[in-house]
């Protein structure tokens, strides 16, 4: 497997030496003279120093043959998005990831069609909303590209379908629950099971259509 | 068809990046009538829009989507994309393109070769540095050099 990897930061150079340890053949890139000088102590002449969004340091780099993978991991958003679309349009690369630095940028990576990311703030975020019980509604899982996500809904005593049979729920198009916890023990959601305060339930269903399950599931 | 200058008697051009180059083409779009709003995120970058600017200005980034907005993006004919980074420019182009379907968006791109590439992908991409070498090329080609006689 060849891989290259854009960014020589922490999460660049973390990246390539584990790649290296599992035999993958690796280049990694770091415009950084002070960073690059660092890093070709250790990884020699798997490190070439240049910007990974120039054409020439990714054709030095060996992007036409092409790599399995490109992984964009530099700490500039906008450099990262070019180089994954270099990587897929112009050279067939098969497989990029690239690193999301500022969250805010997510929207641009899937306007652009980039995928998959990976954004540390959001993951860590994703970690904290699982622990504030004030969060009624907790995302679990993103599947960015079949556009769905996995939430958990936390059951309570005033909640409008304590007592009602999943059958019996009129949940919102675009969603389904999966499954039901209760007292440690998880069941897959069929029509006939039967909701109680305490469920901790999961659903999939589709962005953007959270209110409208709080709503039926909380009625909040 | 109704004439949109009739309904809209002035066209709006949204500029990005207000260093010397944005600077410039914002001041000659507001003299040729255009409706002008500027974006910079430095507020210090007004200043060079000189002191008669009565245009807009708004301070921010141009990758911050709602900033765009509040900047009038969705009412905007033409959008000039010209900070100093090249990749900045190219993912904001392709903002203005696809999120707000702007027909009229112009990226200025130093480096040739992503010029030429994004080209390719039907983004109007000027490249300061082509320009420069065709000039300074073609003015080296025509020089009126004296020829050394070779005995």
């Amino acid at each position: 497997m060849y891989v290259i990897v854009a960014g020589g930061g922490k999460v660049g150079a973390n990246v390539a030496r584990s790649l290296l340890r599992l035999r993958a053949e690796v280049t990694l890139i770091e415009q950084r003279r002070d960073r690059f000088e660092r890093l070709a102590d250790e990884f020699e002449h798997q490190v070439q120093r240049g910007d990974a969004t120039e054409l020439f340091v990714l054709e030095r780099a060996g992007i036409a043959r092409p790599p399995d993978i490109v992984l964009a991991l530099t700490g500039d958003d906008e450099d990262n998005m070019v180089i994954c679309q270099l990587a897929k349009e112009k050279y067939a690369v098969p497989k990029v990831i690239a690193r999301v630095n500022d969250p805010r940028n997510q929207a641009h990576f899937d306007l652009l069609g980039i995928s998959p990311t990976i954004c540390a703030t959001s993951s860590i975020m994703a970690l904290v909303e699982h622990e504030v019980p004030e969060h009624d509604l907790i995302h679990l899982l993103e599947l960015r590209k079949e556009n769905l996500e996995i939430v958990e809904v936390q059951i309570d005593r005033d909640s409008p379908v304590a007592g009602m049979r999943v059958e019996g729920l009129r949940l919102p198009e675009g969603a389904r629950l999966i499954s039901v916890m209760r007292n440690g023990q998880a069941e897959i959601a069929v029509g006939s099971t039967m909701l109680e305060a305490g469920d901790q339930v999961l659903a999939i269903l589709e962005p953007g259509k959270e209110d409208e399950l709080r709503r039926v599931l909380l009625n909040r | 068809m109704t004439d949109r200058a009739t309904l809209r008697p002035l066209m709006k051009a949204l500029v990005i990046g207000c260093g010397r180059v944005g600077a410039t083409i914002a001041r000659n779009l507001l003299e040729e009538g255009w409706d002008v709003v500027v974006v910079d995120e430095n507020e210090d970058a007004l200043s060079r829009l000189g002191e008669s600017w009565r245009g807009a200005f708004v301070v921010g980034h141009g990758m911050d989507t709602d900033l765009l907005r509040e900047a009038g993006i969705e009412e905007a004919d033409a959008v000039v994309v010209s900070t100093d980074g090249d990749n900045t420019n190219i993912v904001i182009g392709q903002v203005a393109q696809k999120r707000f379907d702007i027909q009229c968006v112009v990226v200025r791109v130093l480096d040739p070769a992503r010029a030429a590439f994004y080209a390719g992908r039907g983004m109007r991409t000027v490249c300061p540095t082509s320009t420069a070498i065709d000039a300074l090329m073609e003015t080296v080609r025509t020089c009126d050099i004296p020829r050394v006689e070779v005995v």
